[in-house]
């Protein structure tokens, strides 16, 4: 799988390639600027980019912006997108397309290795990637959400992990439960929320979003 | 020696008399068409702003009659050494014909230049025209002495300043009264033309009153500026402190505890090196929070606009923003708008009771004005101690101004205005 990395800062890039590599996965590109992400977006056609969101030269969004536009160019251009700071506005710009194949984590999320590269093969097969801090940031806007209060702890747990984009199974994993469990609990909350079930994984995380970021 | 000196004075003197006459001469000449034109001009196109016509003309006409004061102003310097200030307010260099309109006429300096103008065309006239008139009318007569008289008593008595000239005898009183006068005009008119710039200083000159205020407001504003960096600073200092810098200083004793660890009880290691981490994700968060408080990164990124939606995006209240902002302010007041929002946010959240926020961002006449709006229970005041008095103050730093309206029952509107550009 290859990987184009988007990193102004030495030790980080450093650090990310060799994280990538290790878990087998292929640079095509490591560029510490906004211009030469672009050149390198277009140049190497990867399966994913992995970008920060403050970029030289202008040290502002340059990096969410490459990322946007590439994807503009090349609609479901999977791209993870990393920053020191989580913004929901920044998450909904990312998933404004509906498309999918969009991440958006902390920076702090790379120290574990295995999750970050679940995240990072969940987005380049088009899924997605929420950090859960956006989640708890849309949570907490909802606290007098109906729908949402009818729903148990147990499925406000499983809604929020789905809602970061995991899967039934790796939600099934990280709960220890079965993935039969986890089935019901799915389609419990799909109910209460008013939303159409579906079976494809991506489908029902962006529905989620959607739900909850939608303007009261 | 001495009679060389004296006469040397005398004919500088003479010298000093007569260009104290021309330039009176030629001031009062151009005086009179520029005085009553740009009063007139200024008259008409003020009449012309309901219509429209005027906004065009009005900064225009008021810039050319600035320039018109500012050459008396050198002129006063160069030739009497006098001093006539001015305190113009600075407009923004894009401002729209409409701010520039009203920013002008708003500004006391302006009216004090019109007002000038009247001044000019009547006593300033006159007080030009003197110094020339006092020079030569006494060459008039002496030239009725030496038979002008003949020349001037065709048309009846001719009246020499108080003397009725009707023949020889009369007319040497005139030469008599002329020689008195050009006595009085070689001792003041210097002076008169002086007494002309005086007039002038008197009218234009913005006074102490008017610096003196503007002195004590920053010398106000710039003790509250000082007081709440170092405060801030402080915070800063102790934050770090306790937080991050305490935390990294944890994680390297475990690490080194994890060191020692590592070959005799491995598995104890390594529930140390999970708990070490979880306290670089902490640090991190704090640094996170600090940072937000310092300078927000999403004002950084995306300037006030967007961070003001970002904030509003994070509240438990539905925040409604709508931004019309065709540029980005100087760092410093992007921030201090930011933090004052912030604040004023977070004092409607906790105390309004309101379900519902507006928040309008928009720059007009060269101002940058926030309005926030809740319809909640209202009584907001920015008495002491209350997070709107910190507001008031910090935006006075920028010349900045807060007026809230908060009648019991609601609604709030806290508005905020500072003057700034756009880049």
């Amino acid at each position: 799988m290859r990987v184009v990395l988007a990193e102004d800062l030495f030790l980080l890039r450093d650090g990310l390639v060799r994280l990538l590599e290790a878990y087998g996965f292929e640079i095509a590109a490591a560029v510490e600027s906004g211009p030469e992400l672009t050149r390198a977006l277009a140049e190497t056609e990867p399966d994913v980019a992995v970008v920060d969101v403050r970029l030289p030269p202008t040290h502002t969004d340059e990096g969410l912006q490459c990322a946007l536009e590439a994807r503009r160019k090349r609609p479901g251009l999977p791209v993870l997108v990393l920053s020191q700071h989580v913004e929901q506005l920044y998450a909904r710009e990312l998933l404004a397309d509906g498309t999918g194949g969009v991440g958006y984590l902390l920076k702090d999320r790379v120290f574990d290795a295995e999750q970050f590269v679940d995240a990072v093969r969940r987005v380049a097969a088009g899924g997605t990637a929420m950090d859960p801090q956006v989640i708890q940031q849309l949570l907490s806007r909802r606290a007098d959400d109906r729908p949402l209060g009818r729903l148990t702890a147990r499925e406000l747990e499983v809604m929020e992990l789905m809602a970061q984009g995991r899967s039934n199974a790796a939600i099934a994993a990280q709960l220890v439960v079965t993935e039969r469990a986890i089935a019901k609990h799915t389609s419990n909350i799909f109910t209460k929320l008013g939303l159409e079930v579906s079976d494809d994984d991506n489908r029902r995380v962006l529905a989620v979003l959607a739900h909850l970021d939608r303007d009261r | 020696m001495t009679t060389n000196t004296n006469s040397g004075g005398f004919r500088g003197r003479a010298r000093e008399v007569l260009l104290a006459a021309v330039r009176g001469l030629v001031l009062a000449l151009v005086i009179l068409p520029v005085s009553v034109l740009c009063f007139a001009l200024t008259a008409i196109s003020v009449a012309l702003i309901p219509i429209g016509v005027g906004i065009v003309t009005t900064p225009w006409i008021l810039g050319g009659v600035r320039d018109v004061a500012d050459v008396r102003r050198r002129l006063a310097y160069e030739w009497c050494g006098m001093r006539i200030r001015s305190a113009y307010r600075p407009l923004p260099p894009d401002a729209s014909p409409w701010a520039r309109t009203f920013g002008m006429l708003r500004d006391p300096q302006v009216g004090r230049d019109v007002l000038w103008l009247f001044v000019d065309m009547t006593a300033g006239f006159l007080t030009a025209l003197l110094p020339a008139v006092l020079l030569f009318y006494p060459f008039e007569g002496f030239a009725v002495a030496a038979g002008l008289w003949r020349v001037l008593r065709e048309g009846g008595t001719y009246w020499y300043g108080f003397v009725p000239v009707s023949g020889q005898g009369t007319a040497f009183a005139a030469a008599a009264l002329g020689a008195v006068i050009l006595v009085a005009a070689f001792r003041w008119t210097p002076a008169l033309l002086t007494a002309h710039f005086r007039l002038t200083r008197a009218v234009l000159d913005p006074g102490e009153g008017e610096l003196v205020e503007r002195v004590r407001v920053l010398t106000e504003t710039r003790k509250d500026a000082v007081d709440a960096s170092a405060a801030e600073l402080r915070r800063i200092e102790r934050d770090l402190h306790d937080g991050a810098q305490a935390r990294l200083v944890a994680m390297g004793m475990d690490l080194g505890t994890i060191e020692m660890l590592l070959d005799k009880d491995p598995e104890h290691a390594k529930k140390l090196l999970a708990q070490t981490r979880q306290a670089s994700v902490e640090a991190l968060g704090e640094l996170r929070d600090l940072v937000r408080g310092i300078h927000p990164p999403v004002l950084a990124e995306r300037g006030l606009g967007d961070a003001v939606r970002a904030l509003a995006l994070r509240l438990p209240v539905a925040t409604e923003v709508t931004v019309d902002l065709p540029g980005r302010a100087d760092a410093p007041v992007e921030s201090a708008a930011y933090f004052a929002v912030s604040e004023v946010l977070t004092n409607a959240v906790k105390h309004s009771g309101a379900d519902r926020i507006w928040v309008d961002v928009h720059h007009t006449d060269g101002m940058l004005r926030i309005s926030v709006t809740d319809h909640g229970r209202g009584g907001a005041t920015i008495g002491a101690g209350s997070g709107l008095a910190g507001v008031e103050r910090r935006l006075g730093t920028f010349d900045g101004v807060l007026a809230v309206s908060s009648p019991a029952g609601g609604p709030t509107m806290v508005t905020m205005e500072i003057p700034c550009a756009l880049s």
